[in-house]
């Protein structure tokens, strides 16, 4: 039953013995000892402080970093190996603001990889129609409109259209919906956590909310000063015995605590 | 006789004087245009050609305009006296404004948009061209209107060394000790500054992004 861990055809992303510093000085490493299986399919979550070094191994990922020792492998191939356009084009990416072109209408912006890769026009037309379905924007309303007319809910489901837009097998989230207020956030959160499921895609989503981990994670994946301290489902996450965990735990009693 | 009549008089020579300063002005930034916006762009990827290309156009905008038109005079090829040389001593002028305003548009951009694009494989003459320039346009503008303001003041002292234009009333006037010739020259420079200054700033408006 447990066939998420075994087969190697089932693995999408895998850190073997990664360490990252900057400019060759070892001794400031921003991530070190990092061995990490990612299952095709799963939703991992990268859960951490800020500066622990999540976002670090989301890049390492997609190649916008290289590992200065170890490797990193996505479908089986070292990232090193990769023509990095190629790779990233293959790789969805959503990150905080979304970070839409303002010069880009909605639709262009959503194009924009098809666009890339030179799809005919009619082809990517109906592609983000499809998206902006699919992300729940009406297409006639919002299509043809420059994002800053847009709220950040709204420009955040538009940057999840366009990293899915040339429908890439893994999609990586660096704290996609760290920005919104409250309520649009959990409206978010529940809305892709239905479409992560029904898209089968890899995803791999950092966040230093140990409530939406809890929500959204198959498997969630603890840093702590550059350091993997804990890797567990999320059911078995919060009985976890380390202090960075209890730290996050006391974290959620609090607001637990606060909330009505 | 009153300035007034003096314009109306000489109203076929003020004219053809402000088309000279004009064109003077024109190619002077059409050159400088071409010359400091690709560097704007090579200065983006090149971090050792900054402080460089930076300081040169600082040190040429410090010297008095004067100056450099008398610097010009004796080097071959693109000195001497008259027009050729007053168009390469604007186009030294006008680098620096623009030249900036390229490098600060196209490095002042949200990191999390060159983040996104790089992200989506975006190759980086792809980024430059069709993400960085026209986000930075509306600044690259800035500087083109900046420079083009100074150039149409600077060039009325090109009539020092022969180039013709409106400076050619404004000295003349000066010698005379005349104010009606004067104004002949100065008016319509300043008019042509004004306007310059309005039409591009309307134009940069258009092209912001918010």
């Amino acid at each position: 039953m447990n066939a998420k861990l075994a087969a190697p055809s089932d693995v999408a992303i895998e850190f073997r013995d990664v360490h990252y510093h900057i400019n060759d000085i070892p001794d400031r490493a921003i991530v070190s000892n990092i061995s990490l299986t990612i299952s095709r399919g799963e939703t991992l979550v990268l859960l951490g402080r800020s500066g622990s070094g999540k976002t670090t191994l989301l890049r390492l990922i997609n190649r916008m970093l290289l590992p200065s020792q170890g490797q990193v492998l996505v479908q089986g191939r070292a990232t090193t190996g990769y023509d990095p356009i190629r790779l990233r084009r293959s790789i969805g990416y959503v990150i905080q603001e979304a970070g839409l072109f303002p010069h880009f209408t909605v639709a262009e912006n959503v194009g924009l990889v098809p666009t890339l890769e030179n799809w005919d026009a009619s082809h990517i037309a109906a592609r983000v129609e499809e998206l902006l379905l699919l992300v729940g924007l009406a297409p006639a309303e919002f299509a043809t409109r420059p994002p800053r007319e847009l709220s950040g809910g709204q420009r955040q489901r538009v940057g999840v259209a366009r990293a899915l837009a040339a429908d890439p097998p893994i999609l990586l989230m660096d704290e996609p919906f760290g920005a919104l207020d409250p309520v649009t956030r959990a409206e978010l959160q529940r809305e892709f956590s239905a479409l992560a499921r029904r898209l089968n895609k890899t995803i791999v989503f950092v966040t230093h909310d140990v409530r939406e981990a809890l929500l959204l994670a198959s498997r969630i994946a603890l840093l702590h000063a550059g350091q993997l301290v804990a890797f567990a489902p999320p059911q078995d996450f919060l009985r976890l015995d380390h202090p960075e965990v209890h730290a996050f735990t006391a974290s959620l009693a609090v607001s637990n605590g606060v909330s009505p | 006789m009153s300035p007034w009549n003096f314009f109306l008089d000489h109203r076929s020579e003020i004219l053809s004087a402000t088309l000279d300063h004009l064109t003077l002005v024109v190619i002077s930034m059409a050159f400088a245009i071409a010359i400091a916006v690709p560097l704007g762009m090579l200065i983006v990827q090149h971090r050792h050609l900054r402080a460089i290309a930076l300081g040169v156009a600082s040190v040429f905008q410090t010297i008095p305009s004067l100056a450099l038109f008398g610097f010009l005079i004796p080097i071959p090829f693109i000195g001497g006296i008259g027009r050729r040389t007053a168009i390469v001593a604007l186009v030294l002028y006008a680098l620096l404004p623009i030249l900036r305003n390229t490098y600060v548009g196209l490095t002042g951009i949200d990191p999390a948009i060159l983040e996104a694009a790089e992200a989506m494989g975006m190759t980086s003459t792809q980024v430059l061209l069709r993400v960085r320039l026209p986000l930075a346009l509306s600044v690259i503008l800035a500087g083109i209107r900046t420079a083009t303001v100074i150039t149409i003041g600077v060039a009325t002292i090109a009539a020092a060394i022969g180039a013709g234009g409106l400076g050619t009333f404004i000295f003349r006037g000066v010698a005379m000790v005349n104010d009606s010739v004067i104004l002949a020259g100065a008016v319509p420079a300043a008019l042509l500054a004004i306007f310059a200054d309005l039409l591009l700033g309307l134009l940069e408006r258009r092209l912001k992004v918010a």
